[in-house]
């Protein structure tokens, strides 16, 4: 009787490792694919939340300025976060929602004021303090014909685009 | 022919239905509690451990739990005005409509027109109030007294999700009124979901990386605070929320009976002076075997091998304080509810901002920090924070001072002396920012990544930080350097939220006092 312990063929050792039951394998597969089939049923339902459809009104609006707005004085189209500028024969516009958390400015002596968190922006929209990240984005402004401009506010455009109308 | 009673006389059938229908309401009560009255001390083991309510708690409790300065009740204030919320928060579906304007006029008509409708809503917004307070310094009192500590950490980790569940409650319904406030609070919210931005955009990586829009999206369902919002917010408000909120209750309360307890010093039992006169040995009452098992919990607590002399039945002292905490949770709401009146302002207008649009007051500190960068502030240190606070119990591995008010090396002292350091910090940064203003003032053109990584909020997290390495360096250990950076926090969170609430006015200027606000 050898004292030695040699590997005997039914057992596994380190260098000659049992292959994988034939039940093992066939019962940890059937576990994995039913984990990954409820881990991609979990997916698919939490791509239901995400707005397929955003239900928002129209970005696109159409606004007749009056004929004697001066210009450089802000005129609000009604029920739209957007200011309107003259400048000459020339116009643009801004959104009017603050960069920071989405209040609405206001005009003020040095230009806008966001009620929220203090932030104030230059007449062209640029930051001069408080915690807004960017200015006011530009909006694209094309002319409608027959004296009124047809404003984008899903398309923004550098500063200082102004267009002819 | 002899009838299977008492040899008495002969009963027909119709006699035994009646008197069996008679007894109905005896047999039902008896078969739902088995039990028989609670007047021996083994019944009243049986008592709770055969009732599917109250089984999650253990059928003794030791004496030092129900010391109030051990927990003040305040993990019971906070299940009580879930409980009240809750109840409140059914009657109140019944008017509720949850479409922009619709749920304006419903609120109106629980105000004013419902019976009793304005008092239920008060009580409901004021448990809400009471939750978010109680659970906040529920959360302090485990800290403090060092109670997060093995084998009690996972129930610190399944606390932190209460937290955040609890204030994604009350923040949730602070929508639904549909009023100013209302809205305003909820664009605000939805934006800083959004912040991420304030990264993505400078490195040009929004376009093919947006956090930032995929949660405002998911929260609001659309672009803009709509009837899309609303109804998310009302399906997380009575649906989601609060199921999330039953299952890690659940866990939380079980957990604290298989943790063996609420945590106590090690010598507890000695503290206590020996077992209660009064009470009865609990190991000569020939116990039975559900009494042994469940007398004896595991882990390391005086009760293993050494019986459960300084025990006593959980019915009646145990449910009786917890009885008591409710009604007195149940009394403040009501107190308050009668003195001070849920708002509810002008129909909401997404065209005028509030001014002040305040948020809740358990964010305003928050808000006083995103009035300088709204990832910092909105994400980026509320993150750290919860996952800081996560990590304690994993971190701490410490014995010292556990189940001990400020327990651990620097003790009370040292509490002391950081929410000095604190305070002096969060004053001294606040009277920087509110008197010289910010980096955009000096510096005109400071490019915003460096306002996002340096301004108020984070800088005052950095000198916490830096002051609690020092703290574990100085006494050679993470408990104490957990004290002295929590009390930090805790003086941080309550200076800026005094500041976000009495002092912040039009346009987040800083007044003294409201009544030198501008008219508007």
């Amino acid at each position: 009787m050898s004292t030695h312990s040699e590997p005997s063929p039914g057992k596994p050792s380190r260098l000659d490792p049992e292959a994988m039951p034939r039940r093992d394998f066939l019962g940890i597969a059937a576990a994995s694919m039913a984990a990954g089939a409820c881990g991609f049923a979990a997916l698919g339902a939490a791509k239901l939340p995400k707005a397929a459809v955003l239900p928002s009104a129209a970005k696109k609006f159409k606004v007749t300025l009056p004929e004697s707005l001066p210009s450089g004085t802000p005129f609000f189209p009604e029920g739209r976060s957007v200011v309107v500028f003259k400048d000459g024969d020339r116009v643009f516009a801004m959104s009017t929602v603050c960069t920071h958390l989405g209040c609405i400015v206001k005009p003020a002596a040095m230009g806008f004021d966001c009620p929220c968190h203090g932030s104030q922006f230059a007449p062209d929209g640029t930051v001069l303090r408080g915690p807004a990240p960017k200015g006011l984005p530009w909006l694209s402004v094309r002319s409608a014909g027959g004296g009124a401009i047809l404003i984008d506010e899903g398309t923004v455009v550098p500063p200082g685009t102004k267009e002819t109308v | 022919m002899n009838t299977p009673g008492h040899g008495q006389e002969e009963r027909t059938g119709l006699g035994t239905f009646a008197d069996n229908l008679r007894k109905v309401p005896r047999r039902f009560i008896e078969s739902m509690f088995r039990t028989g009255r609670p007047d021996s001390d083994r019944s009243r083991n049986d008592f709770v451990f055969s009732n599917f309510f109250l089984h999650v708690q253990s059928v003794r409790t030791h004496r030092w739990s129900l010391r109030w300065s051990t927990t003040w009740g305040l993990g019971m204030v906070a299940l009580s005005s879930f409980l009240i919320a809750t109840v409140t928060g059914i009657l109140l579906m019944f008017y509720y409509k949850p479409y922009p304007e619709a749920a304006y006029q419903s609120i109106k008509d629980i105000h004013f027109v419902v019976p009793t409708g304005r008092f239920l809503r008060n009580i409901h917004r004021w448990s809400a109030n009471v939750m978010v307070f109680s659970v906040l310094i529920h959360m302090a009192r485990v800290f403090y007294t060092a109670s997060y500590r093995k084998p009690r950490e996972f129930n610190w980790a399944t606390g932190m999700f209460l937290l955040v569940v609890t204030l994604g409650l009350s923040f949730t319904g602070y929508l639904l009124p549909w009023d100013q406030l209302a809205y305003w609070a909820i664009t605000i919210g939805a934006n800083i979901a959004q912040s991420p931005r304030e990264v993505t955009d400078p490195i040009g990586l929004t376009p093919h990386f947006d956090p930032g829009g995929l949660q405002k999206l998911l929260l609001l369902g659309s672009d803009e605070v709509g009837a899309e919002a609303l109804i998310r917010f009302y399906l997380l408000h009575v649906m989601i929320l609060p199921i999330a909120l039953c299952g890690l209750l659940g866990i939380h309360f079980w957990r604290i009976r298989k943790d063996g307890g609420l945590a106590k010093p090690e010598d507890a039992d000695r503290r206590l002076g020996g077992p209660d006169p009064e009470a009865v040995p609990a190991w000569t009452a020939a116990p039975r075997k559900t009494w042994s098992l469940a007398a004896v919990v595991r882990g390391r607590t005086p009760a293993v091998g050494a019986g459960a002399e300084n025990t006593v039945p959980s019915m009646p002292h145990l449910f009786y304080a917890e009885a008591a905490v409710f009604m007195l949770t149940f009394l403040v709401c009501v107190l308050l509810s009668i003195v001070s009146d849920a708002p509810l302002k002008e129909l909401a207008n997404p065209n005028v901002p509030e001014n002040p649009a305040k948020a809740p007051w358990y964010f305003l500190g928050l808000q006083e920090l995103v009035a300088h960068s709204a990832f910092a502030g909105g994400v980026l240190i509320p993150g750290i924070i919860i996952v800081g606070l996560g990590l304690i119990p994993y971190l701490d591995r410490e014995k010292k001072g556990t189940g001990e008010w400020f327990g651990g090396p620097g003790g009370g002292k040292l509490v002391a002396w950081s929410a000095v350091f604190g305070l002096g910090t969060v004053l001294a940064l606040e009277a920087i920012a509110i008197r010289f203003g910010w980096l955009r003032q000096w510096f005109p053109g400071t490019p915003q990544l460096l306002i996002t990584a340096i301004n108020p909020g984070t800088v005052l997290t950095l000198i916490y930080g830096l002051y609690s390495v020092y703290i574990v360096r100085r006494f050679n250990s993470m408990r104490a350097g957990a004290l002295g950076l929590f009390t930090c926090f805790l003086m941080g969170f309550l200076v800026l939220t005094v500041i976000g609430t009495w002092f912040r006015g039009p346009n987040w200027d800083f007044y003294w006092s409201p009544s030198q606000w501008p008219g508007h």
